[in-house]
């Protein structure tokens, strides 16, 4: 069994294990498990001198929560050393010269970074196909996908190759992928956790999120990752409450809402039934259940995708080959120059959203799609906060499948799009929701997850750690490959 | 056949913060290219704009000044097109709800004439780079130092019919914006730029006819010599009976005539929509209340002021107006002296004037202090010196000596040298040496040496060096 976030502190913090032990470990973990495709870059020289530099300072007893730790990062989280490609060809050459707040703020509590993971090009897929730098395996069954976006962060904590990953959910890329690869992963609620420095994919949809093996260790990171920027003016300044506190905090009274719409007929059985049983060890906790119905569900992927691709057609064009990233050889004018530096550099999915959002915001068009999506993108918050005001979170399927076998979604996106039915929710309304395993369908995960009201990921993390208390879904590990 | 022209202008006036709309970057004009750009600036990946609070206020101030509405939730939108010189492929502005809305600003038109111009609305947004063509051979170059630079776009109807008018609203915008404190008004340097939308209709009637935009205006003398140019375009198309076509024209400062840029159908599709990286400015009527407080005297109740005192004449007004600089500078004599506004304002105009034209320099960086200047009017004032005696004072004082006691009473002793003395001195000895007065006005700067020498040689050294050297110039120039 691997150990968690917390005993390898203490392990740290003990002296039982020095921070250069635990690195070679997972560097040679990385190595053996080469074949997942799960790393674009990695740091191994310099992340030992940190390693022990960490000792050092473990036994000068100066450490942080995190010295010595190694983690590793989404390729879409600016950082100094390695280049910072989002899976692209357009920025496979481009080394940011500034490093992104949470990667800062993690490195301030010690952590040391490994080498930065697989994603979707520009975040935008569910499978992790859409990579420059090829597919990622899910360490559970190598012929099928660790999803995505952040496939490469999932990919990584599962199969134990770092102690824990950063990821970022716009429309379900941290959910998602934690629930195919059988870990935990939140999202917190839009404005906790700075978006300086993580490639923008749609910026009122995008947070950042840790990807980890427990709730009780989600805990531990996103106290390290929250807290205000300046440099993010939709980054909100509020005080953050200590999450490991009340990871004890009893179940009892705790009112579940279990929308209907996640139990359709387009869900796999084993995955609905995996949902009963857990409701049920939540209501043996002392937990309540109330039965809800969220009308405006049909509307979350169609709002969601229209308002994603306008954001992601405009945060996108910056990419023009002049300052920085791929040049086209083709130059005999400026708008050859940009067009063939674009065309050649980004890959099918991104140039569909690009489409996409550039149609519906189009004159003509742009009330029909984006101001329709948003008014819509409204009354799905409402409709979610109102029925949040009757209990404290709203539990269901992180996703209606298990892991899908590579080279499906490819064929059909719009398919794909699909993956994301339940996640959106979270993004369009900005809410905290989180994914934790939740058992297993013919040897897959399956995720489970909750969604509360801003600013909740207290009590999310609370519910997720009882629930890992009374169950061991979390402890299974996929077998060596 | 008669026609009315009308006229419409956007103006944008770059404001006067030290950093940029969203970034901390200097705004300061003329350094190296891209010294003062920042990965914000050229639109790096990852990067976010922060709000710089001072553009508010100021676009406020701006409201105010023109009884706008204010709107309390206004919000920056994405304009976007790919230009190289627009690094992030988008421009942030506002267009939906711009933050000053409708408001007004009334012409002084001389000779009691008054007309109300309609301003629209004023939008912030961010100035765009600068593309090089003339650098390398073969290249162009980008400079992103302008980029993010704060604008405030100020849009009038289309109430205007005259040239005149127009250059009118320009001047009393340019005063006002420079009078807030907000843009330093330098044409030059584009910190306040000028697009006209012009039309011509038939007299008296009451729909407008096609209009075109002129671009690249960059001077009051352009501006009017484009309007020309353009109505007689109109006049001539429309007189043959053909259609004038909607579309942007460049005017050509070498040809001085405007030339198609772009039509409508080749503008391109901006795709507005709120700009998800930041909030909307919220305003809130105690912001409002402590914008209106901290308001600085506009030009128009400065003026009226001004007119309270029946000895001050047009002209004054206009000098004194003729720059924040000039009008503080006096504030400032006033303060220490008992002098009469007229007799401050003749010195400012007169002499110190004349001064600084010789020196090149205004009164931004005068050198002789106000205070100083206020204590020798005072003396004027109560008569201890005469005018005479004052001007050789000042002189005194100019060249950078600071007892004025002294001065006055080495003055009433007759020590000074008269200057009308030495000037008479001056024009002999630039007689006596035709030779070396037409080599030093050939640039052989030296030779003022020379000439001082000789002066005081001839003026059995009464005259102060300083002194001598300051005429000296003066009276080549004014040969020049």
């Amino acid at each position: 069994m691997l150990p968690t976030l917390r005993e390898l502190i203490a392990a740290l913090q003990e002296k039982r294990l020095s921070s250069v032990e635990l690195t070679q470990h997972y560097l040679k973990r990385i190595q053996h498990n080469s074949g997942l495709n799960a790393f674009i870059s990695l740091d191994e020289e310099h992340a030992l001198k940190q390693a022990k530099h960490a000792d050092e300072r473990l036994q000068q007893g100066k450490a942080g929560q995190l010295t010595g730790i190694p983690i590793a990062h989404k390729d879409l989280f600016c950082t100094t050393r390695m280049p910072t490609t989002c899976g692209s060809h357009m920025l496979a050459n481009f080394n940011s010269p500034y490093q992104a707040t949470v990667v800062e703020r993690l490195a301030q509590q010690g952590a040391i970074t490994l080498g930065k993971t697989n994603m979707d090009e520009f975040a935008m897929g569910s499978s992790n196909e859409n990579s420059y730098f090829g597919a990622v395996k899910n360490p559970w069954d190598t012929s099928r996908v660790p999803g995505g976006s952040s496939g490469g962060s999932a990919a990584a904590v599962a199969a134990g190759l770092t102690a824990f990953a950063t990821g970022s959910d716009t429309g379900g890329s941290v959910r998602q992928p934690a629930a195919f690869c059988g870990i935990s992963g939140i999202k917190p609620t839009y404005g906790l956790l700075s978006r300086f420095g993580m490639v923008a994919y749609a910026s009122s949809l995008d947070q950042a999120g840790p990807m980890a093996r427990s709730a009780d260790d989600l805990a531990i990171i996103l106290q390290a990752m929250a807290g205000f920027d300046p440099r993010d003016s939709t980054s909100i300044d509020q005080k953050i409450p200590d999450y490991s506190a009340s990871l004890d905090q009893s179940l009892k009274g705790l009112r579940i809402g279990l929308p209907s719409c996640f139990f359709h007929e387009d869900v796999d059985p084993a995955i609905q039934s995996a949902i009963r049983t857990a409701v049920d060890c939540l209501l043996q906790a002392g937990a309540i259940l109330v039965e809800m119905d969220l009308p405006l569900q049909p509307l979350w992927v169609p709002c969601y995708y229209v308002i994603a691709c306008a954001e992601a057609s405009s945060n996108l064009s910056r990419y023009d080959g002049l300052r920085f990233g791929y040049r086209s050889q083709k130059n005999d004018s400026i708008k050859t120059l940009i067009t063939a530096s674009r065309s050649e550099a980004f890959g099918a999915e991104v140039k569909r959203r690009i489409l996409t959002g550039t149609h519906v915001l189009s004159s003509g068009y742009y009330d029909a799609y984006y101001l329709q999506a948003l008014k819509i993108r409204r009354l799905i918050q409402e409709e979610l906060l109102s029925n949040l005001n009757k209990v404290d979170v709203i539990l269901g399927p992180t996703t209606p499948t298990t892991a899908f076998r590579l080279g499906e979604p490819v064929s059909n996106p719009v398919q794909a799009y699909l993956a994301d039915v339940f996640t959106v929710a979270a993004n369009l309304a900005g809410l905290p929701a989180l994914s934790i395993p939740a058992g297993f369908s013919a040897g897959l995960p399956i995720g489970l997850q909750l969604m509360s009201k801003p600013f909740s990921e207290a009590r999310l993390l609370n519910v997720a750690h009882q629930y890992q208390r009374m169950t061991d879904w979390h402890k299974s590990r996929p077998g060596e490959v | 056949m008669a026609w009315d022209t009308v006229m419409g202008l956007e103006v944008h006036a770059q404001l006067s913060t030290r950093s940029k709309l969203f970034s901390a970057s200097a705004t300061e004009f003329g350094a190296a290219a891209n010294t003062h750009t920042s990965y914000i600036d050229a639109g790096f990946p990852g990067t976010l704009p922060v709000l710089n609070q001072d553009v508010v206020r100021m676009a406020i101030q701006f409201g105010l000044a023109i009884n706008a509405e204010i709107n309390d939730n206004s919000y920056f939108e994405r304009k976007n097109y790919f230009y190289p010189d627009l690094p992030k492929g988008y421009q942030i502005s506002q267009f939906e709800r711009p933050i000053v809305g409708k408001g007004e600003l009334v012409l002084d038109m001389g000779e009691g004439r008054r007309k109300t111009v309609s301003i629209l609305r004023a939008h912030l947004e961010e100035d765009a780079g600068k593309s090089l063509h003339d650098q390398r051979l073969g290249l162009t170059g980008i400079d992103l130092n302008r980029a993010g630079t704060p604008l405030l776009e100020i849009v009038t109807a289309p109430c205007f019919d005259s040239s005149e008018e127009v250059l009118q609203y320009l001047k009393d915008l340019r005063q006002l914006l420079r009078f807030l404190g907000i843009c330093d008004g330098n044409m030059q340097e584009g910190s306040f730029r000028c697009d006209v939308n012009i039309s011509l209709k038939p007299a008296g009637s009451s729909t407008l006819g096609t209009r075109t935009e002129l671009k690249n205006l960059n001077s009051f003398r352009f501006i009017e010599k484009a309007i020309a140019y353009e109505q007689a375009r109109h006049q001539d198309i429309l007189e043959q009976n053909r259609q004038v076509i909607q579309e942007t024209r460049l005017f050509c400062t070498v040809t001085e005539s405007t030339q198609s840029m772009r039509s409508k159908e080749n503008e391109n599709d901006y795709r507005y929509f709120p700009d998800p990286d930041l909030l909307p400015i919220a305003i809130s009527s105690q912001d409002l209340q402590s914008i209106k407080a901290s308001m600085p005297p506009l030009p128009a109740d400065i003026k009226e002021q001004l007119r309270l005192d029946e000895r001050l004449q047009e002209e004054d007004l206009q000098f004194l107006l003729g720059s924040p600089a000039i009008y503080q500078f006096f504030l400032k004599v006033q303060e220490h002296s008992e002098a009469d506004k007229k007799t401050i304002i003749n010195w400012m105009k007169g002499q110190y004037m004349a001064t600084l034209n010789d020196n090149g320099l205004d009164f931004e960086s005068a050198p002789l202090p106000a205070d100083l200047l206020g204590a020798l009017l005072t003396c004027v004032h109560q008569k201890s010196v005469s005018n005479a005696s004052a001007r050789q004072i000042f002189t005194r004082l100019w060249a950078g000596e600071r007892n004025l006691e002294d001065l006055v009473k080495q003055s009433n002793a007759g020590q000074i040298q008269d200057t009308e003395q030495l000037m008479t001195l001056i024009d002999s000895l630039i007689d006596q040496y035709p030779q070396q007065a037409a080599e030093y006005r050939q640039g052989k700067e030296k030779l003022l040496a020379f000439f001082v020498g000789q002066v005081m040689k001839a003026s059995k050294g009464k005259g102060s060096p300083e002194v001598i050297s300051a005429l000296l110039k003066r009276v080549f120039q004014q040969q020049i």
